[in-house]
């Protein structure tokens, strides 16, 4: 069992104030809860300023390319299943470059734990609306206000049967550290959408506007009932709920690949008389 | 190579009558007997209809290449009859059906209809075929029983009795006899294509993973690896669009997992960022780029060599790679070996390079010897390392040590930016320099160790024909053909495309009076590319764009101009 300090402290390239800063202390704390080693995890990031977060602990780390973290992390996973693999990316990261591979990562439902810092911005590019902006935000790419709809994660994942949807915020990292915990520990695809202010390009989605509207989530929701779920991660406006939304056990894609079940594929070695007897079905 | 005695046997109808099953039965038959095949796929971009030939050019001895002239033409529909007839040798015989094939010299109009129910009128056409190239019906025999063991006795008896039938209609006919001449010596042989021994060649070197997204003629790669994939303990798995598949696989040879993707022209533009992933992170990665026609869509079942600059400049920045380019399905296994081999040992992207008919053309090779070729074992022995560990260490020849994350305390950070000797991001400009330098010294190594291009024929030749990929048999054949009349000749073929090293090959350039670069493209992309890394402008170009491969009468019938 690690502690928080195991997971060691970094100097940042983050703006003073940013809710990157308890993103990561909640991070690790949930890391410690769950009780995984730094040897023991693999962060797969994209780019964005929050897919700079695994480089701030210590971990095992794939920084690939902007939007591409998903089938990255699910190459790795498959490869070794004994690493407790986690994306952390940006809202624009995993819901706009990488939108087609988080519908698939849902449907196959590979063991992956998915934490986005949703700061309804682009920050490393400097303010442009992404996919969370709601409609209307004015930024200087969308001088009108952003015109199309905002995208719903949570909802989202819920509808297409997500097994683990939870929503989080930065201003309790109490129960983000829990959500996160919680997501690891749950075997299939898990969401762990985090309101992330940004200081520096996000005028409209503040810590206090978070902070006016995100509520827990009450001790006798039942997440196991996803049209109750569903009506529930609609909630947005004055109030909004943070907590599991939804969760049930669904089929780990892991578990229907024949070649997985003889172990981990890293370190395998070819079993040279079956490739003989293989080859011979070309005679 | 003598082609004499070849013979072409061409079975053409729509798509969804059986031909390739036709085709592929009596080329199993064909191979097993001892004789050896180049097999022609040409098919259109549909499921049912359209105009569809398989192509068997069948010989005692060695062949490579295929050829046009077609001496027994077989005609599912009427269309074929008309499409083909101009192609029949002199003694070329049409087999079609009753309805629309003519009883007259050099046609076999036969009555399918009762000699076999309709359903085994393909078996009765294979029959019929064994009697014609006077192969006799034992093999074939074996074969109906062993395709059909899994049904039941029923379904076995009643193909038995097509295949008889159709044979002994045509024992009866001896006008219609065209045999082959007896192979030379049995010795074992298999049936496989490009793609298979691709497949095959992935396997033996350790493949574990390999992410698709279905794409001709790529497909049969990953199709071939499904097949072996319970036994062989692969997952193959159908991404949500190319740039999964490559990020995929990228992750899993990070995680120790040898990785490939397979793919064509417009799945590789997709791929081409994860290129340079590969690259930046160095992790072992094999891409295969099956060309067809373009641009864009292009001709989506046809053949073509025009990817060779793409794949050549794919990914921004800059860093090392390897492409190798397969002549025929012996290269394919073993460079498909090598791919793996050179990925893992510099740790980046490398290339096969191959193209439809090279893909879909089955041969009859010697079975490998998969049971004595080693493996290949990724990632470095934790022990081996120096602490702090750092992933992108500085060496000299700009090969770090890679362990795999996981599997021991050290930690592995594998960066997208520029990053430090520990993998961490960096815009130290310095480090930049240190890195970028690091990277590029593979490619030093990657030079020393290229495949020099094989040379075959007269040592001082008045013609050198230079090309690469699957043009070799082509052009080997019509080098022969040259010296049969007289010219002496011989064969440069590039088997991997870059690094090129001028030192290898440049002498054999000077020589001859008549240097030509044979290319299944429009502009020369390999005649340009050695002009740049050697110097040498070959002065004579043969293309062919029009989405068919090249055969050696194309290459003499240029020649003539
Ligand atoms: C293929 C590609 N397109 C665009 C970019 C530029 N880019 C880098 S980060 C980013 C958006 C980041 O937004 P988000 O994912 O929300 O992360 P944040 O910076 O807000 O944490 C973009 C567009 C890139 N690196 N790669
Ligand atoms: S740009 Fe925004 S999200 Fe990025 S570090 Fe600054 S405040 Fe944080
Ligand atoms: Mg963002």
């Amino acid at each position: 069992m690690a502690t928080i300090e195991e997971f060691g402290e970094y100097e940042t390239a983050w703006c003073p104030g940013c809710g990157n800063f308890a993103l990561l202390e909640g991070l690790k704390q949930g890391l410690a809860a769950s009780g995984r080693r730094p040897r023991d995890l693999l962060f797969v990031s994209g780019i964005g300023q929050a897919a700079k977060a695994p480089h701030y602990l210590n971990a095992n780390v794939f920084n690939g390319l902007h939007g591409r973290a998903l089938p990255a992390a699910t190459g790795a996973k498959l490869a070794d299943p004994r690493l407790t693999v986690i994306v952390e990316s940006g809202d624009g990261c995993c819901y706009g470059e990488g939108g087609n591979h988080f519908l698939a990562a849902i449907r196959r439902n590979v063991d992956l734990t998915m934490i986005v810092h949703d700061n309804m911005i682009y920050g490393l590019t400097k303010g442009q609306a992404s996919p969370t902006s709601q409609r209307g935000h004015v930024t200087k790419a969308q001088p009108g206000g952003a015109a199309a709809e905002r995208f719903d994660p949570v909802s989202a994942a819920i509808a297409l049967g997500a097994g683990f949807v939870a929503r989080a915020f930065v201003g309790d990292t109490e129960h983000l550290a829990q959500m996160v915990a919680e997501a690891i520990a749950y075997r299939g695809f898990s969401l762990v959408d985090v309101f992330q202010p940004c200081v520096s390009f996000n005028r409209v989605n503040t810590f206090a506007w978070y902070k006016k509207r995100c509520y827990r989530l009450p001790a006798e929701y039942d997440p196991s009932d996803r049209e109750a779920a569903l009506r529930r991660a609609g909630e947005w406006g004055d109030r909004i709920p943070i907590g599991v939304l939804c969760r049930a056990d669904r089929p780990v894609f892991e578990d229907s690949i024949p070649a997985l079940s003889a172990g981990p594929l890293a370190g395998r070695e070819v079993d040279r008389k079956k490739l003989s007897q293989f080859q011979r079905r070309f005679g | 190579m003598k082609s004499e005695k070849a013979v072409q046997v061409i079975i053409g109808g729509e798509a969804g009558q059986g031909l390739a099953t036709v085709g592929r039965l009596l080329s199993l038959i064909l191979v097993r007997l001892g004789y050896r095949i180049v097999v022609t796929q040409s098919y259109m971009s549909r499921i049912r209809g359209g105009h569809n030939t398989f192509a068997i050019r069948v010989s005692p001895g060695e062949i490579a290449a295929p050829v046009e002239p077609i001496d027994v033409l077989v005609a599912l529909t009427p269309e074929t009859v008309d499409l083909h007839r101009g192609d029949l040798t002199e003694d070329g015989l049409i087999v079609g059906d009753a309805s629309f094939v003519e009883k007259r010299k050099g046609c076999a109009a036969v009555p399918f209809g009762e000699i076999a129910r309709e359903q085994h009128v393909n078996t009765a056409a294979v029959g019929l075929l064994c009697s014609v190239l006077g192969i006799g019906l034992d093999m074939a025999e074996a074969l109906v029983d062993e395709t059909f063991k899994k049904k039941n006795e029923q379904v076995i008896e009643e193909n038995l009795a097509a295949l008889r039938g159709g044979y002994e209609w045509a024992e009866q006919r001896e006008e219609i006899h065209r045999p082959l001449p007896a192979p030379r010596r049995r010795e074992k042989r298999l049936m496989m294509s490009g793609n298979e021994a691709i497949a095959l060649g992935a396997l033996s070197a350790g493949v574990r993973l390999c992410a698709f997204y279905p794409m001709t003629p790529s497909t049969s790669i990953p199709l071939t690896l499904i097949s072996a994939a319970g036994e062989a303990g692969v997952v193959v798995e159908q991404a949500e669009d190319e740039i999964a598949a490559i990020n995929m696989a990228i992750g899993a040879s990070y995680a120790g997992a040898p990785a490939m993707v397979a793919t064509s022209g417009g799945g590789f533009a997709l791929m081409i960022e994860g290129v340079s992933l590969a690259a930046m992170t160095e992790t072992p990665v094999v891409v295969v780029v099956a060309q067809r026609p373009g641009p864009a869509t292009g001709l989506p079942t046809r053949t073509e060599q025009a990817d060779l600059e793409m794949v050549l400049y794919a990914g921004h920045g800059e860093f090392p790679r390897a492409i190798f380019a397969p002549g025929d399905v012996e290269e394919c296994f073993y460079l498909a070996r090598q791919a793996f081999e050179t990925a893992e040992h510099y740790q980046g992207p490398v290339f096969v390079l191959t193209d439809q008919f090279l893909a879909d053309s089955a041969r009859a090779v010697k079975p490998f010897p998969v049971e004595e070729l080693e493996q290949v074992r990724p990632g470095a022995d934790p022990d081996s390392v120096k602490t702090p560990y750092r992933r992108y260490e500085i060496t000299g020849d700009g090969i770090s040590p890679r362990l795999l994350p996981g599997a021991s305390d050290h930690l592995v950070v594998a960066g997208s930016d520029e990053h430090t000797e520990d993998g961490h991001l960096t815009e130290d400009l310095g480090a930049r320099l240190r890195l970028a330098d690091k990277r590029l010294r593979k490619g030093l190594g990657l030079s020393r160790e290229t495949i020099a291009p094989s040379y075959a024929g007269d040592a001082e030749p008045e013609v050198l024909l230079v090309c690469w990929g699957s043009v070799k048999g082509a052009a080997l054949e019509a080098a022969g053909r040259l010296r049969d009349s007289g010219t002496a000749a011989a064969v440069l073929h590039f088997s991997q495309v870059w690094p090129l090293d001028p030192g290898r090959f440049l002498d054999r350039l000077r020589g001859p009076a008549r240097v030509i670069a044979v290319e299944g493209n429009a502009t020369g992309q390999l005649a340009r590319l050695i002009h740049r890394e050697s110097g040498f402008e070959i002065p004579e170009r043969i293309h062919r764009y029009d989405g068919l491969p090249i055969t050696p009468g194309y290459i003499l019938r240029s020649m003539e101009g």
